[in-house]
This record gives C-alpha cells, structure tokens and sequence, in this order.
C-alpha cells in the first residue's frame, strides 16, 4: 500500500475538483477556459483546483499560445487502483470467514 | 483490473446470507465473534468510541461514527496512513439478509456532496479507462 492513495483522496475530496477530474477522464484534454464553462465556479478557482490535482499528481498540463491544456496522468491514478485492488481482495476473503463463522454459530 | 471500482470510487461488497441480521450483527459487532473473521479488537458498538483492529502485519486505527442495531454500522478505518471509512448496511429479505460493505476513501459527508452534484461516478473507471487507452 502507498502513501500517495491518501493525497488522492485528499485531492479528489473537495466536490467541484472531482467534478473537473471526472469531466477530464470522460473527455480527454481540456483547456482552462472550457473546463471553468463546465464547472460554474471562477476561473481563478479553477485554477487553484487545477493545482491541487497537480501536486497530487492526477493530472498534466500543457501550455499551447495562450491556452494551457490539463489531461489526466494516467500513473497518477495507480495508487488509487492499488488500493482498491487490494481491500477487494482483503473483504472477499474476510466476508468468506465471516460466512464460516456464521455456519459455526448455529450449531 | 480496475474491476472494483465500477460503481462508486469505493470498494464495495454485497451478499445474500442465509441467517437474519440480528445474527450477522452480533458477528459484526461482538469482540470475540469480530475476531474470528476480522481481527482482534476493542470493539464497541458506541458511536465516536475508538478501537483497534490488531494483527501480526500491523493495526488499524478506527473510530465508530454510526449504530443503528441490526441496520447499519460505520467506522473509520486508519491504516497505512490512509483514512477511509467502512460503512455495513444490514437487509432483512426472505431468504435472510442482504449484506452490503462499502469502504471509501472518501469521508461520508464527502460522499453526499459529491451524489448530489451531477453525475456521480458511475461508470466513471470504466470511462477512464477508455480516456487511458486513447491516451496510450
């Protein structure tokens, strides 16, 4: 398990930054100005989301003229995976004890 | 691979079992029952108390945020320096009981923003996965 699952977590937690992190999976590359149009919020806002998810190493940047372009870092979801991967693995076998145990107790 | 996750960024696990939920609580919710299939523990079904799950690799910090007898059970679940939050939801049906485990990384308060924005994240790895495979 890596510690990195946390700050994803901690990155993803706040609602309008998830919403523009899933809004970059579902459409690829954005730019700044299209995904401030999508969320509702300032675009200074933005770009302060824009910035966490970067540090938290969910997305890249671009810069093109005038415009600078975000997509998702593609190793910056694995922590998250792993963690999934591995407390799915974790609770099937637990529930699978748990199911034992029941059968245990009624006799 | 990314299977896990389809529905919710969370793990979840759902069962049907063939015993009513009063039986199913007392295994969730007794220390003595918890450690036979979990860990050992301090247990206690007493909201904000705090326990530990303790095993040979390690603990699990946790603290109990909801009871509601033979219905539900949240707990936090700190582990590896990372937080989240386990939440069983217990279903009387004919046959029994409908289990359900969610753990997420997210706190609850957290979870209920996020549904009530648009969208929510269904289908959201299955999406992603096909952005990373444009990508690559």
């Amino acid at each position: 398990m890596k510690l990195s699952a946390n700050s994803l977590f901690k990155a993803l937690g706040d609602p309008t930054r998830r919403a523009i992190f899933e809004q970059l999976s579902r459409r690829g590359e954005q730019t700044v100005h299209v995904l401030t149009e999508f969320s509702g919020v300032s675009q200074p806002a933005v770009s302060k989301h824009l910035a966490a998810l970067k540090i938290a190493g969910l997305v890249q940047l671009r810069r093109e003229g005038r415009e600078t372009h975000y997509r998702i870092r593609p190793d910056g979801i694995a922590p998250l995976v792993d963690w999934l991967t591995f407390y799915s693995a974790f609770w099937h076998e637990r529930f699978d004890r748990l199911e034992d145990l029941l059968k245990r107790m009624d006799q | 691979m990314i299977e896990p996750a389809t529905e919710t960024l969370s793990v979840v696990i759902e069962r049907e079992i063939p015993f009513p939920p009063e039986k199913i609580w007392r295994a969730l919710t007794q220390p003595h029952l918890i450690e036979e299939w979990l860990m050992k523990n301090d247990f206690k079904p007493v909201e904000d108390h705090r326990f530990n799950l303790r095993a040979d690799w390690g603990a699990v910090d946790c603290q109990v945020l909801a009871v509601e007898p033979n219905k539900t059970l949240s707990y936090t679940w700190g582990a590896y320096g990372l937080e989240s939050v386990v939440t069983w939801t217990l279903t009387p049906t004919s046959t029994g009981t409908h289990l359900r485990m969610e753990q997420s990384g997210f706190r609850p308060d957290q979870q209920q923003a996020y549904q009530g924005a648009k969208g929510g994240w269904p289908r959201f790895f299955g999406e992603l996965e096909r952005v990373l495979g444009e990508l690559a």
